[in-house]
């Protein structure tokens, strides 16, 4: 790219040199005319040559920067990864996470992401249905004037930031936890579950929504035409026919739960072992990495685990988004 | 729907009748879900106005923290909070959408530029711990800028990319095909007529695009713990200039986090006013966009 660019750029000067509409593909107006075209003065077409090379580079910039995350991640991460003394099954599947112990480290991680899962599996479980079902109410339900206010109070819940949503769960949610439960500990499992239901749910009803409007108004018209009421055409007809970019929605919104940070390490206590029950407190992937990096001194192998426990939150969100773009690209070719 | 009364072919039948009951009951379900996302968003910021209003003031938000954060204000986070958002915004903006840009203007539909957008997808998915593992692992060690705003605010640059691109490609998008063949059959080129119609048609949806952007980085506490916010600075009250772009800073986001899990016997006010300070001003920011948003379509000629 960077080289075409370079010709580019060089052929302003050219004695034949045709204003510049070479740049893309269609709509570009015929080259060849009877009359000889009056040509734009150099330093324009010298500037429009340098601007079209600074945008094809900052579409290139989002590649870029996906793979500078993963080799800087990954390159703080390979020394552990590769001595001698480190087993990737015992990182994996070992429940035994003592970092900074003086006799007996352990690096296993198992703990963690079973906290990940069963957090994420909380969350998913309260904000599928309430997310879905809002998405059908604003898409299919409500009035354009209602339709407007909801779609603005899913946009403000959306901005609320990460680290508000951990102070209400260690604050507000953690006392209500323990009013209705009688839980020892109101950060727990419960809790961040519900709050990552909360910051998930606006991802699953703006993605469903689109979903839903993406159906053409012919299938709804059909419908009406058979007879059917709004509730039947939903059911038969548009969640079937918007049904991967409804799994997209999903897909999305476990990924957001995933990543979560500051919620999950606010909301959930800090114990790092297998949750057995809902007010169990359980630590998560990200939130180990928030704890501790701080403490982990730059170099050292508990600092290079961190780094590789980051790499391994990479392929996963990557996965679940690389799912969830197919969900949506399966939609789009229909 | 129901049919007119006394016409004997279409009177309600049972089955009329369930069809409708059951329409009733699925869309007070629906009703009663959108609900309960409202419900939650008001009650939060209500109980959390309620608990800050004994700190709440002026006094407040321009005052120094005071005997280890226990008393006093936020003005270095406050500012520190500006300084990152306002840095972040200048790397972000340009890049951000000059590649809406090419996305929307220049690129074709094939396997190349696919990649692209599911490398724009990737990188707005990546979890924000992993942003600054890897703003820890280039920019401050790497690039050698230290824990500093500059390491800070790259970091956030790079998160809130795909904000941008996103905002920008889709007002780019609202821009109707014909305006540009238009501008084409009149012999200018592609760029002549980003610069001539499309963006003159799309700016204020770019610009809400970029207050979007800025709600996000400020709110962000991940991403800068690592790379440049720190837990105390000393500043002056009312300072607007305390930070040079290579210092650590205070920030509202990290603020918030260290007061509410590790200063102890903190005044009770104290976090919740700071929570609302820094939700006040994010959804200050997101409401300026939505106001801007709407006003934009009813100006709109076509």
């Amino acid at each position: 790219m960077a080289v075409d660019d370079g010709s580019l750029k060089g052929r302003g000067h050219e004695p034949t040199g045709r204003p510049g509409d070479d740049a893309g593909g269609e709509g570009s107006v015929p080259r060849r005319s009877a009359v000889p075209r009056p040509r734009r003065p150099l330093p324009a077409v010298v500037a429009e040559r340098v601007l079209e090379a600074a945008i094809r580079l900052s579409g290139l910039s989002a590649i870029f920067f996906v793979l500078a995350i993963f080799f800087f991640i990954f390159r703080e991460a390979a020394p552990v990864l590769f001595s001698r003394d480190f087993r990737l099954s015992e990182f994996l599947f070992s429940t035994q996470w003592y970092p900074t112990s003086a006799s007996n480290v352990r690096y296993g991680t198992l703990a963690l992401t079973l906290g990940t899962l069963s957090v994420t599996g909380v969350a998913i479980v309260l904000a599928v249905p309430f997310g879905l079902g809002a998405a059908v109410f604003v898409s299919e339900f409500c009035g354009p004037k209602l339709r407007e206010t909801l779609k603005i109070v899913i946009e403000l819940l959306a901005a609320i930031p990460s680290v508000v949503w951990g102070f209400i769960g260690l604050t507000v949610m953690s006392r209500i936890t323990i009013a209705l439960t009688g839980a020892p500990v109101g950060v727990n499992l419960l809790n961040g579950g519900i709050i990552l239901a909360l910051m998930s749910v606006p991802i699953i009803v703006s993605i469903g929504e689109d979903a839903l409007k993406a159906v053409p108004d012919s299938y709804r018209e059909a419908a009406l035409a058979m007879g059917a009421n709004r509730w039947q055409t939903v059911r038969r007809v548009l969640v079937p026919a918007a049904r991967n970019g409804l799994l997209a929605a999903v897909l999305l919104g476990v990924g957001r739960a995933v990543g979560e940070t500051m919620a999950v390490l606010m909301a959930t206590g800090h114990a790092v072992h297998v949750p057995h029950s809902l007010l169990d407190s359980v630590r998560t992937l990200t939130a180990n990495i928030a704890a501790e990096l701080g403490e982990a001194p730059a170099g050292s192998d508990h600092y290079r685990v961190l780094f590789l426990t980051g790499t391994l939150l990479f392929f996963i969100t990557f996965a679940v988004n690389l799912c969830a773009d197919m969900a949506i690209r399966g939609v789009r070719r229909r | 729907m129901s049919a007119p009364p006394g016409s004997a072919l279409f009177s309600r039948t049972p089955h009329v009748a369930r069809t409708e009951r059951s329409e009733a009951i699925a869309r007070g379900v629906f009703f009663v879900m959108s609900v309960a996302m409202i419900v939650p968003l008001v009650a939060i910021v209500a109980y959390l106005i309620y608990r800050a209003a004994p700190s709440l003031s002026w006094e407040f938000l321009v005052d120094v923290p005071r005997k280890g954060m226990r008393e006093g204000g936020i003005w270095p986070a406050f500012v520190g909070t500006l300084y990152l958002v306002g840095s972040s915004l200048a790397v972000s903006a340009p890049i951000g959408v000059l590649a809406a840009i090419y996305l929307h203007e220049y690129a074709r539909d094939n396997w190349f530029n696919r990649i692209i957008n599911l490398a724009v997808i990737n990188l707005a998915g990546v979890p924000s711990i992993v942003h600054a593992l890897f703003g820890l692992g280039a920019f401050v060690y790497a690039a050698r800028f230290g824990y500093s705003i500059m390491a800070a605010s790259l970091t956030l640059a790079i998160m809130t990319l795909p904000v941008i691109i996103a905002s920008t490609r889709e007002a780019l998008a609202s821009v109707p095909m014909p305006f540009r063949v238009a501008c084409w059959n009149v012999g200018a080129s592609r760029w002549q007529t980003i610069q001539g119609v499309v963006l003159p048609n799309s700016i204020s949806g770019i610009l809400t695009g970029v207050i979007l952007q800025v709600s996000r980085a400020a709110g962000e506490t991940a991403p800068i713990m690592f790379t440049g916010a720190v837990f105390f600075k000393a500043v002056q009250r009312g300072d607007l200039f305390p930070y040079g772009l290579s210092e650590q800073c205070m920030a509202l986001s990290m603020h918030l986090y260290t007061l509410s899990t590790q200063v102890p016997n903190v005044r009770e006010s104290i976090p919740y006013a700071t929570a609302v300070v820094l939700l006040g001003s994010v959804l200050m920011v997101n409401a300026t966009a939505i106001a801007l948003r709407v006003w934009l379509r009813n100006r709109k000629k076509w």
